[in-house]
């Protein structure tokens, strides 16, 4: 087991240096010029061209990224092109809030997603189930952005129930320690604002959610299926065990790994996929600080960025693959 | 991790790469302007030294003030960076506006300068030499004083590559500063020549040739000053903790989120600013940020959609705000090229475009047709040209004469982002290929990524394209000496358009301080261009801001950013 988590994080080296290869090309080869789009269209030749020089933007391409790589060795994310500041100590309030909504958004895929999938294995061919999985199939075909709009319509400008925007009342800032802003009003015995955090979290969480939910419910319902059909679940129920026990405890203990799996990915997806949600809920998170970098031409942003999110996708699906061995004594590494 | 996942991960990156890359440059087409058309309580004497009222009541007395004074402006992007001369965008001069101040100071609705940190101000010698007598008893935020020795450091700074605050090694530049004064210390075309501080309230700018623009270019935010004791603090660091003399202070800043500023208790101006506090909330969707002041969790909003005014102004809880126009859209030739060096060709195109249609579907109305490249509120607008009007057969009679009767091909590029003077580029080219086929010319509507667009456009790679131009400090140098002088190839020049009469009118209206001079210099260039038609102007646009009928004593500036020292607001 130790000696697998091992060869997995030594893994992690190949990984990050073809991620950061590719990365680099690709955004190479992207037509455009960072100097240019940051003095803007109205910027003279003479003052493009001296920007390149001091950003050494001029410099051969394997210099470039032999500098980068350097700097990334020694733990350095680089500076931004645009705003100058030191990508290491900018990136981390983005990724707080990300991880955040991330979190907040599986929780609740989970807890939804989960418990649909159960219920409709157990009543299958019922109106649940039939109900359930049609909502599961437009959550998995919804476009995440109508369905935010749809919600800060309803919600925000109709109900006026949740915020629509933000991550905490703005003239009433979260004094930040961690970033994360329910833990920070904890910390800070903020009863109030934990309540603010928690409420800005509901409709951006629904909206990323919704696609993993769905995901997950259909997949949790089909893995059910399959155990509840096998013998021993017959012979717990011959017993004469109360059925719902049943499929909780004994049904769903064996149909959880595909399910996890699910979640595993999902989670990394979310990571680094929420532009959509952070764009229309403002949030201030990871996907959109390199979405905005790659329509900057930010380099370093955009290889930092991208580095910083494959590593957690990696670390998140070697965590899933442990807690296979925990769930499931039979699987061994 | 399986190998499949890693594929899985690597696939969805490339996409979200590529995709990003056809998208192009992002930036929302907002960074606007408006103006208060509605009249609300604006008392055009907006003195400084009114006396503060004790009572919690406004100046005229027909609104209450509501308790929290703190304002809400949300706009689509947040600021590069809070050291204004070292960046170019609008998010970033809209905060550091308030936050500091330069030697002149722009009217509230025009470019007329008047008084800012310097009271008065004298030219010598033909404009080789300007005085200026600086406010005394004026501090900065941290408490040090502010004086001539101050003006001289920031100065130095963007001047100066080896001075100690220029930052060259972190990626500071002064483009601004290079554009206006002509380069840097050392460049030939550099026109300070030295400043000198003549006493503690009063400093000397030497020019080594007079620039028509000098006292303009000091009421440009570009050049505010900065507290020297703050360099010394912070160090490059200063785009990160702004310390001015302006009328609210540095708070906060958390990125792509919100910007905190609080009210300078110590302001020079008694009694202002009115309010508490302004945040600045970035808010990148269009319609969400309707709908946040819908909601009224904001007060004011950038960036508009022109189709959603008729709705804001249905609602009686809602404002519009405009901005008077600081810019001009316009279709260039490539004078370069066959056949478009010739000029009657292009005369008869200019008759083949109907502005009318394109304000009415793209702009909602919210734009002026153009007949001359500068604004009409510029010194110097020729407003006896006689447009070139829509008039489809007259431009196929003209075609016929000019030896294109039996038609003609060419590329129409176009725009691949919005920006304020062209909010939709996509469906205008649309609108005009239909105006062009009408006179039996067919346009190819070519489109590319935005830098990429620049640069081809520069090299002089384009038939026909799009773009525009907007204004900065009020001088109509600014767009004349970039758009048509043979010296801006390459550069802002992409008609490639150069004609010795203009250019010698051009560098003598730049360097004259007269301003009647210059004024006539530049009627005559508009003549001379209206002639020459290099290229067809489409349209001055008016940008809007929408906002809370709370929100009182708003108006906003053409340069697109303004302090918000009088705003006030209301229950």
């Amino acid at each position: 087991m130790i000696s697998y988590t091992i060869r997995r994080l030594l893994m992690l080296i190949p990984v990050l240096i073809g991620m950061s290869l590719i990365t680099f090309s690709i955004i190479h080869l992207i037509p455009g010029n960072p100097a240019q789009t940051i003095l803007g269209e109205q910027a003279t030749p003479q003052a493009i061209e001296q920007l390149e020089e001091q950003l050494g933007l001029n410099q051969p391409y394997f210099v470039q990224y032999g500098n980068y790589m350097m700097g990334l060795l020694q733990g350095d994310l680089g500076t931004s092109l645009r705003t100058k500041a030191s990508i290491s100590s900018e990136i981390w309030p983005y990724l707080a809030a990300t991880i955040e909504l991330t979190i907040f958004a599986m929780v609740f895929a989970v807890i939804v997603g989960v418990n649909a999938g159960i219920i409709s294995a157990w009543k299958q061919n019922s109106l649940f189930d039939y109900t359930s999985m049609l909502i599961a199939l437009i959550g998995v075909s919804m476009p995440i952005f109508w369905l935010g709009l749809l919600e800060q319509w309803i919600f925000a400008q109709n109900l006026g129930w949740l915020p629509a925007f933000g991550r905490g009342n703005p003239r009433d800032p979260v004094e930040t320690v961690t970033n994360f802003y329910l833990l920070d009003s904890i910390i800070n015995g903020r009863p109030d604002q934990l309540w603010t955090s928690f409420k800005h979290l509901i409709l951006p969480g629904v909206a990323l959610g919704t696609i993993p939910m769905a995901i997950i419910a259909r997949m949790t319902r089909s893995s059910m299926l399959e155990v509840l059909r096998s013998d021993y679940i017959r012979t717990v129920e011959a017993k004469g065990s109360h059925t719902l026990s049943v499929v909780y405890r004994h049904g769903f203990k064996n149909a959880v790994i595909p399910v996890l799996t699910v979640v595993g990915l999902q989670t990394g997806t979310l990571l680094g996929g929420a532009i959509l949600t952070e764009t229309i809920f403002s949030w201030p998170g990871v996907g959109r600080y390199v979405y905005e970098a790659i329509g900057n031409r930010d380099y370093p942003v955009i290889q930092s960025g991208i580095i910083v999110i494959a590593t957690i996708f990696v670390f998140i699906n070697l965590i899933v693959d442990l807690l296979y061995t925990y769930i499931d004594p039979r699987i061994k590494y | 991790m399986s190998e499949r996942k890693i594929w899985l991960l690597f696939l969805s990156l490339v996409f979200v790469v590529v995709l990003a890359a056809c998208g192009g440059n992002n930036e929302p087409a907002d960074a606007d302007t408006n103006n208060n058309d509605a009249g609300t309580n604006n008392t055009s004497d907006k003195t400084n030294n009114e006396a503060d009222e004790s009572s919690g009541e406004n100046s005229e007395g027909d609104y209450s003030l509501a308790e929290d004074q703190t304002l809400i402006f949300a706009r689509g992007g947040d600021s590069v960076s809070l050291d204004y001369a070292s960046v170019t965008d609008g998010e970033s001069s809209r905060v550091t506006e308030q936050i500091y101040e330069s030697l002149l100071k722009f009217d509230e609705d025009s470019f007329e300068i008047g008084p800012g940190l310097a009271e008065e101000w004298e030219v010598f010698d033909d404009g080789l030499r300007f005085v200026f007598q600086l406010r005394e008893g004026v501090t900065f935020h941290d408490g040090t004083d502010f004086n001539a020795e101050a003006v001289k450091i920031n100065f130095e700074r963007w001047a100066d590559p080896d001075h100690e605050y220029h930052f060259a090694d972190e990626g500071y530049t002064y483009s601004v500063y290079g554009t206006q004064f002509g380069g840097f210390k050392g460049d030939d075309g550099h026109v300070i020549e030295e400043i000198n501080v003549l006493g503690e309230h009063e400093i000397e700018f030497v020019l080594n040739e007079s620039l028509g623009a000098f006292l303009q270019n000091m009421g440009m935010s570009y050049f505010s000053i900065t507290s020297p004791a703050a360099f010394e603090e912070h160090g490059s660091a200063i785009n990160e903790n702004p310390v001015g003399t302006g009328p609210f202070k540095f708070v906060s800043w958390s990125k792509d989120d919100s910007i905190v500023l609080e009210k300078n208790e110590d302001y020079w101006q008694e009694g202002y600013p009115k309010l508490d506090g302004v945040i600045f909330q970035v808010i990148p969707d269009n319609s969400a940020r309707l709908t946040a002041l819908r909601s009224g969790e904001i007060d004011i909003m950038d960036g508009l959609n022109p189709d959603d005014v008729e709705q804001i102004e249905s609602d009686p809880g809602l404002a519009i705000f405009e901005r008077e126009t600081n810019n001009i859209g316009y279709l260039g030739f490539n004078l370069d090229k066959e056949p478009f060096d010739n000029a009657d060709l292009r005369r008869a195109l200019n008759h083949a475009i109907d502005k009318e249609t394109l304000i009415t579907v793209l702009y909602a109305g919210l734009a002026e047709p153009a007949k001359n490249i500068i604004p009409p509120s510029y010194m110097g607008y020729n407003d006896s040209i006689d447009p070139y009007a829509y008039d489809p057969d007259l431009a196929r009679e003209l075609l016929d004469e000019a030896g294109f009767g039996d038609g003609l091909e060419f590329d129409l590029w176009t725009m691949p982002v919005a920006r304020p003077y062209m909010p939709d580029p996509e469906r205008a080219a649309e609108v005009m290929q239909a105006n062009l086929a009408d006179v039996g010319v067919t346009a190819n509507i070519v489109s590319m990524e935005w830098a990429t667009y620049l640069e081809r456009t520069e090299q002089g790679e384009h038939d026909i394209f799009m773009l525009g131009w907007s204004g900065t400090n009020g001088d109509p140098d600014y767009f004349f000496g970039n758009l048509l002088h043979s010296d801006a190839i390459p550069g802002g020049n992409r008609s490639f358009y150069g004609n010795d009469e203009v250019d010698s009118l051009l560098n003598q209206a730049k360097n004259s301080v007269d301003e009647d001079e210059r004024a006539e210099l530049y009627r005559e260039v508009q003549e001379i261009v209206h002639e020459d038609a290099p290229m067809i102007p489409l349209v001055h646009s008016i940008p809007v801001l929408a906002g809370s009928e709370r929100v009182k004593n708003y108006v906003p500036h053409l340069s697109t950013s303004e302090p918000l020292t009088n705003v006030e607001l209301a229950e």
